[in-house]
């Protein structure tokens, strides 16, 4: 089997060389670890997890003004083991400590976390007993959202971060 | 022959489920359906307020309601402000609590949007989530404008406000109760026409009179039952008395009752506001009392005394006297109520927030006691809880 | 404002006609009208208000606690009942030494003091007799000590900056006592 392309006048097994260049037109090529990448950044499904304020502001981004289903969160899963993010909105008691390890545990590879919030990204308002201090004690965050609450869009940027990451670094099987 | 055992299953409806409003916790006892016993366990969401808040100074504590109940704000600000107004025995000007009425008032009705948009979404009628919220956005656009914060906005001082509003407040505000009662109107035309909602309403959660008044139950929920107890015409507080509004009662005390009962509230909301519009005094929005309002700036550069009640305010924050207070508001959600306790220091000996869910929450074994699981989902979207305000 | 003078004033008096030996003394500050009530009597007094007193106040409102540290007796327990024909409120208090404070438990009289209690057990570690479960109610079950006494630190964890040691937030504006003490 010859490994020549065919040229204007000389077809290689009996494909002439406009029908390559139509074929080029027509089909993309990419390497996996980017299509991969692609298609989980523009697809990420959070997982409900909306704790104390931060939730409300989370819930206005989901709603019509500041839809982040535009940007593929089509919906916020209930369950955890059919969601990609797990956006922690709102303050971590000791008590719900683990439970959000846990919940976290019950994702899916690939995960990403989004500490939204001063109370998750560092305890916030709240330097006292009952909050852990920052939800990656617990957690590996990817993206910190600061704010008190952080308005939507400013969620919203946070995301987009975290599709940037991905796109980076988010390929991998 | 062999005997048949009963079994019950115990059934876990954790922290995390889209259902339960927030991080509550619920244990259900079941026989198939039928739910036996319903415990409900808090505190993941326990935030250390009431220790927090005696570690700081009274004007610095401001921050800490607006996070207690975050979704009627305003409201929660006078809760607190007025608590120490009464310890010092000092009163906003009237324009100050006119605005405060308008601003809770809109708080008010921003809080049942959410309700009604949550509850509905927790029945599967999605676009109502959409409405409500896109309508709710308007009222958090006036409170951005009032106070740069959507919705921690830490406007309300000890005295009076922060600021007074800005020039198109009030055009802003009466153009929005203008659209008002077209939209509520439409959200009742999709839902209490709607079979489906008023099959899964309609007796269901009931909480009969004496079970709300023993559960200290207070706000829909006990109104709901029948009981004509709204702090807002029981104790008056920031000028309500000069309003002329209803308070609406229902009768069979379940879940549709109180679907009513807030709408109207949603309604009401808006009477007063537009009185209070009409009515706006001018003048100060902060009390002259120098040993509890920072002078205005043009007097620093005047005044070496304004130079040293403006350096004693911030530095140290002022003294109430020896004392203890309770004063209440009527939120969303029922009868919040601050009780301060000061030791003539210039922290709070103690902060203690009467929360209305956590009372109600109690409530919630009793309204779906022989109920089935399709109805907790109801019951715990009617009784509007804030987890917030049940774990502080 | 409470319109608590006229009718709690009456049921402050009827209340130590009514249960003898109760009332310690009785106070008003800022319109409200607050009782002290011996801890054995606590239970006749709350149960005369809520049933024989006039106005009956049927709502027990708000049941909580005071850590007085370091004075003595170190605990109030504090009731806040409300009558709604006419609107009142009346508070009541019970004052508890610090050693094994115990109180007999409202649950009796209200199904909401069973939570209340709970939480004041939690946060300060009063034992009510007669509780059906006294159990921690909001910090985790296995939590050691009791988060609103006084001897219990916030715990405040050290924010790392690089170059100074800032305050913790709890000491930026330092607690200044009372002027004259």
């Amino acid at each position: 089997m010859s490994t020549e392309l065919p040229v204007p006048g000389r077809a290689v097994g009996g494909v002439t060389a406009d029908e390559v260049e139509g074929l080029q037109r027509q089909v993309l090529t990419a390497r996996a670890s980017r299509i991969l990448a692609w298609a989980r950044r523009n697809s990420i499904w959070p997982v409900q997890f909306g704790l104390a304020c931060c939730a409300i502001e989370m819930m206005a981004a989901t709603a019509s003004r500041f839809d982040i289903s535009r940007f593929g969160s089509e919906v916020f899963r209930a369950s955890p083991r059919q969601s990609d993010l797990m956006i922690v909105a709102g303050r971590v008691s000791q008590k719900m400590g683990p439970v959000l390890r846990r919940i976290y545990d019950q994702m899916l590879e690939p995960k990403w976390v989004i500490a939204m919030g001063d109370c998750a990204s560092c305890g916030g308002v709240f330097n006292n007993y009952a909050l852990v201090q920052g939800v990656d004690k617990l957690v590996p965050v990817d993206v910190y959202v600061a704010g008190c609450p952080p308005r939507p869009e400013a969620l919203l940027y946070g995301f987009l971060e975290l599709q940037e990451k991905i796109r980076r670094t988010g390929g991998r099987l | 022959m062999s005997s048949v055992a009963r079994e019950t299953l115990t059934l876990n409806m954790g922290p995390q489920h889209p259902a339960t409003h927030g991080v509550l916790r619920l244990v259900l006892e079941l026989e198939g359906e039928v739910i036996l016993s319903a415990r409900p366990v808090i505190g993941y969401l326990h935030t250390g307020f009431e220790k927090e808040m005696e570690t700081r100074t009274y004007h610095q504590n401001i921050v800490f309601p607006p996070r207690v109940e975050y979704l009627a704000t305003m409201i929660e600000e006078v809760a607190y402000v007025q608590a120490v107004e009464k310890l010092l025995a000092v009163a906003p000007p009237k324009r100050a609590q006119y605005i405060r009425v308008i601003l809770m008032e809109l708080s008010r009705i921003a809080s049942h949007l959410v309700w009604l948009g949550t509850s509905a979404i927790d029945l599967n009628i999605t676009s109502l989530f959409m409405y409500t919220f896109a309508l709710r956005e308007r009222i958090l656009d006036l409170f951005e404008a009032v106070t740069g914060q959507r919705m921690m906005h830490g406007y309300m001082r000890v005295g009076g406000l922060q600021w007074d509003l800005p020039e198109d407040f009030i055009p802003r505000t009466r153009a929005l109760m203008e659209e008002l009662p077209g939209r509520v109107d439409e959200f009742e035309t999709l839902l209490t026409d709607n079979l489906i909602w008023r099959e899964r309403l309609e007796g269901v959660a009931i909480l009969t009179a004496e079970d709300a008044v023993g559960y200290g139950c207070s706000g829909p929920i006990l109104r709901g039952s029948g009981v004509n107890y709204d702090v807002r015409k029981a104790f008056p507080y920031s000028s309500y008395e000069d309003f002329t509004f209803d308070v609406p009662l229902g009768r069979r005390g379940d879940a549709f009752d109180r679907y009513t009962i807030r709408l109207e509230e949603m309604r009401q909301s808006r009477a007063i506001i537009l009185q209070a519009l009409d009515r706006l005094p001018g003048g100060p929005v902060t009390v002259d009392d120098r040993k509890v309002s920072l002078p205005p700036r043009r007097e620093l550069v005047r005044s070496m005394e304004a130079v040293i009640h403006q350096f004693k305010l911030v530095s140290e924050g002022f003294h109430p006297p020896r004392g203890e207070v309770y004063a209440a508001v009527e939120s969303p959600r029922g009868e919040k109520g601050y009780y301060l306790v000061s030791d003539g220091s210039n922290r709070p000996a103690r902060v203690r927030i009467r929360a209305p869910s956590f009372s109600n929450l109690a409530a919630l074994p009793v309204m779906i006691f022989r109920g089935f699981i399709a109805d907790v989902v109801v019951a715990i979207a009617s009784i509007d809880i804030l987890l917030g305000d049940v774990d502080r | 404002m409470a319109a608590a003078g006229g009718p709690a004033d009456a049921a402050a008096a009827a209340l130590a006609a009514a249960v003898p030996g109760a009332v310690q003394e009785a106070q008003d500050f800022r319109g409200e009208t607050t009782i002290m009530i011996a801890p054995e009597a606590i239970i006749d007094a709350l149960a005369f208000l809520r049933d024989r007193a006039a106005p009956r106040f049927p709502f027990l409102t708000d049941l909580t606690a005071i850590d007085r540290l370091p004075a003595e007796p170190r605990f109030e327990i504090v009731y806040l009942l409300t009558a709604l024909d006419p609107p009142a409120r009346v508070c009541l208090k019970a004052r508890l030494s610090g050693d094994a404070p115990e109180i007999e438990s409202a649950t009796p009289l209200w199904p909401t003091a069973e939570w209340l209690e709970r939480e004041v057990y939690d946060f300060f570690g009063i034992r009510f007799r007669g509780h059906p479960e006294l159990t921690r109610i909001l910090m985790p079950d296995d939590w050691e000590g009791y988060p609103l006494r006084k001897d219990f630190p916030l715990v405040e964890e050290p924010v790392e900056f690089v170059g100074r040691v800032p305050k913790p937030p709890s000491r930026i504006i330092p607690d200044v006592p009372p002027k004259g003490s």
